[in-house]
């Protein structure tokens, strides 16, 4: 990898629960001010805390150019109100959606919908994947042009280039096609987290951007090189693949130095890496890793929202800036254009079409 | 008086060839509507749902407006634009789980300051569930029971959490449903989200008059409306409820002109739009349940009969019984001596307010008046300007007259329409 791939910056903006939309829309427009490639909402029927795609469909019109990034779960949703909603959101952000495709492992989890017991991580996993695989097709199962409002013939849509999916999955079918028309982006982001093993596997296949949790750069880059490498034997382009570290960040008090015995370095942290320090070592932090190439940027998740993400922009993105290693504008409106990901072709089209697809 | 917009939807109401028309889909129409909505101090905005393509005759519907948004999320995005509207959804309760719905409403209430709204309908159609895990899996017979209970456990949810922000486990345990565990959103502003129901059936009034706020109805005249109110406000005491508790609001058009003439004129105009020649056969052939294809819109009806067994029509409910809709087609067609496109155009009316704006103001408030309705749905025939004429030049009417508010009073939806906030069971 070369150092001189564009770096990529993301933040979550989860944190303790909140549930007006005040201080959502204060973290995202900061994250906006500086430039990151978009913020995440975690979520899960697991613990307090609001609908996440809810919360950034109420921040997409108070802001206007960052991604926005829920969790959604697929284990107990339906896999098309998720792609429903998914490429709402894309509408209502006009191309700034992504959505991180998440499990629900616990029993606890399963007796709130009462539908079906918990089952291992491998198998939530695997229908992750088919959610994912058929949110993208239904996407596609409207073409861009499908809209022809013809009034000489009276039709408002050439039924032609709208196709149903007929997709069998291991645990649900969907016919289709969408309701929703084709979203801005074509299709909204996918982001998983890869870092577990059963999510390895879908997110190499489906997944947009993948974060991992690594403890070195010597670990990332062999995460992402394994990322790659699957990638490719889905017949993807590995290049298109996105991998960002995961951070968890705590910049306390920025005039103090790092904990002795910590140093500036991460440390383990449950199942993720964990940063201690000020805002500057951050940034040397980011650039000793990006430059190494082991991965394409970072995905934040300040200890503290409202603390650290203000010290992640004021301080460590505006010193990436100063030294020129992160951009200080966005050069396009879309998700996908931060991203440096191409607008996807419609798949379907070619099944009604003899036009070869580009 | 009470009033809300209907965003236009995907039927033959919606006239999309017009120069006027715009995208159904882009985030800008919705904000629009919206935005002349609580200009006009309405009380809640309305969007629809359909959860497949229509399809005719074995095909994909195409004369029509085709997609839409997913309703909770263009409404979360519709509360950062705007203040005091109220956000009405329609969600199917037979496609979703009360848990996540139930907590999809409470994120858009907390997210709104109290402005959500749910419309509850239901489905037993095995064509939509080929999109679902769940299937086909609903008796017709079913659906009301399961709605039931669904809204009965959503408020069990909406509760568990106490006004003063304690989470308490919750345990539900129904024929529909059997769950148990923690809510993840405390209690939202207004307790309960405004629960809305649709459908004039006897079933559906019953449904209504013991759970919801509001009931949206499509009634004819101010004596069917008048039948209709009686009914449903009269089904409410054995609920413990009082007439005020449901509110009764009809979906309805306006066309408007300078005189009564000129609005007489556009009113046909735009008949004749909604009705293009391909729409009148697609028409006919819903209730004949045939392909009727070959005849000429602007010739006779068919004289063969409907096939009652039909499953030309996939996505919509289908007329209860095509026998006689056809019959009383055809008597009005021989009557009066009327054309395939005529007797559509015809028969297919819905209840309509046409005239100047002193003469709509006249006739909103008259119903209203006389117990017709407590206030209407507006249904506008354009996207997303629709509503822009009855806002500038009715509504300064009805504010004159004390019919209906200057000012909003309160913040949320349940202040909007008078209703009390619901009583916390813990």
């Amino acid at each position: 990898m070369s150092a001189t791939r564009p770096l990529h910056l993301a933040a979550e903006i989860g944190g303790p629960p909140r549930y007006d939309a005040g201080s959502h829309v204060a973290l995202a427009r900061l994250a906006e001010q500086g430039t990151l490639d978009y913020v995440t909402l975690d979520d899960s029927f697991a613990r307090p805390g609001p609908d996440a795609l809810a919360v950034l469909a109420r921040v997409a019109p108070a802001t206007t150019r960052i991604g926005l990034v829920p969790t959604v779960t697929t284990t107990h949703t339906e896999p098309f109100h998720v792609s429903s909603a998914v490429a709402t959101l894309d509408w209502v952000s006009k191309g700034r959606a992504g959505w991180q495709a998440d499990v629900s492992a616990t029993e606890a989890e399963a007796r709130l919908f009462g539908r079906r017991s918990a089952a291992p991580a491998a198998a939530l996993w695997r229908e992750a994947g088919e959610v994912a695989d058929v949110g993208a097709r239904l996407w596609d199962s409207w073409e861009d042009d499908a809209e022809i409002r013809d009034v000489a013939t009276g039709r408002f849509v050439d039924r032609d280039k709208l196709h149903y999916v007929d997709f069998e999955g291991g645990t649900f079918s969907v016919r289709g096609p969408a309701i929703v028309p084709r979203p801005p982006q074509g299709h909204p982001v996918t982001v998983i987290d890869g870092t577990s093993g059963p999510a390895r596997e879908p997110a190499a296949r489906y997944a947009d951007v993948v974060h991992v949790r690594a403890t070195s750069p010597e670990q990332a880059e062999s995460l992402a090189g394994d990322l790659r490498r699957r990638a490719a034997a889905h017949g993807r382009d590995p290049g298109t693949l996105r991998v960002l570290a995961a951070l968890t960040v705590d910049l306390g008090d920025a005039e103090t130095a790092p904990e002795p015995g910590l140093g500036s370095g991460p440390r383990p942290a449950g199942p993720g890496t964990y940063f201690r320090g000020g805002p500057v070592d951050l940034a040397e932090h980011i650039t000793r890793w990006h430059r190494g190439g082991a991965v394409d940027g970072f995905h934040l998740t300040p200890i503290a929202p409202e603390r650290d993400l203000e010290r992640i922009v004021n301080g460590t993105v505006a010193l990436l800036q100063h030294r020129s290693l992160f951009r200080t504008f966005y050069p396009g409106g879309t998700l996908r254009e931060h991203l440096g990901l191409a607008r996807p072709a419609g798949r379907l089209a070619a099944a009604s079409t003899s036009e070869p697809q580009s | 008086m009470h009033l809300a917009a209907h965003f236009p939807g995907v039927n033959s109401t919606t006239v999309w060839a017009d120069p006027r028309s715009r995208s159904q889909i882009d985030f800008s129409s919705f904000e629009h509507l919206a935005r002349t909505a609580e200009r006009g101090r309405f009380d809640f905005f309305f969007l629809a749902e359909g959860l497949r393509l229509r399809e005719h005759n074995g095909r994909i519907h195409d004369l029509d407006v085709v997609g839409r948004p997913e309703s909770l999320t263009v409404l979360n995005a519709l509360a950062a634009v705007t203040d005091r509207l109220g956000l009405a959804a329609t969600v199917n309760a037979t496609f979703n789980e009360p848990y996540e719905l139930a907590r999809r409403l409470a994120t858009l209430d907390h997210l709104s300051a109290g402005r959500a709204a749910w419309n509850v309908v239901t489905s037993s159609d095995a064509f939509t569930g080929e999109n679902f895990r769940r299937g086909g899996y609903l008796d017709r017979a079913d659906r009301y029971t399961r709605a039931a209970e669904f809204v009965a456990t959503a408020r069990e949810l909406w509760d568990s959490w106490t006004p003063d922000g304690t989470s308490r486990p919750f345990t539900h345990s129904g024929p529909q449903f059997d769950i148990a565990g923690e809510f993840t959103v405390p209690r939202s502003p207004q307790g309960h989200p405004v629960v809305i129901q649709a459908g004039d059936s006897g079933e559906g009034r019953e449904f209504a008059a013991s759970t919801a706020d509001v009931i949206f109805t499509r009634h004819g005249t101010l004596e069917a409306g008048r039948t209709f109110y009686a009914d449903v406000k009269g089904r409410l005491a054995k609920y413990g409820r009082q007439p005020e508790d449901l509110k009764i609001m009809p979906g309805v058009t306006v066309v408007l002109g300078d005189t009564d003439a000129e609005a007489q004129h556009n009113a046909a105009e735009i008949r004749a739009q909604q009705v293009s020649p391909q729409n009148a056969i697609l028409a006919l052939e819903q209730v004949w349940g045939r392909d009727l294809s070959a005849y000429d819109p602007d010739g006779p009806l068919p004289d063969i009969d409907p096939d009652p067994a039909s499953s030309l029509v996939q996505g919509r409910v289908r007329v209860a019984d095509p026998l006689a809709v056809a019959a009383k087609w055809r008597a009005l067609s021989e009557a009066k001596g009327l054309s395939i496109r005529r007797t559509v155009i015809e028969s297919t009316a819905r209840q309509s307010f046409i005239g100047s704006p002193v003469t709509v103001a006249a006739e909103l408030t008259r119903f209203v008046a006389d117990d017709a309705a407590d206030g209407f749905i507006l249904v506008p025939h354009l996207t997303p300007g629709g509503l822009d004429g009855f806002v500038d030049r009715v509504v300064p009417l009805l504010q004159e007259s004390g019919a209906f508010r200057s000012e909003y009073t309160g913040s949320t939806l349940r202040s909007h329409l008078g209703l009390a906030e619901p009583v916390w069971k813990g």
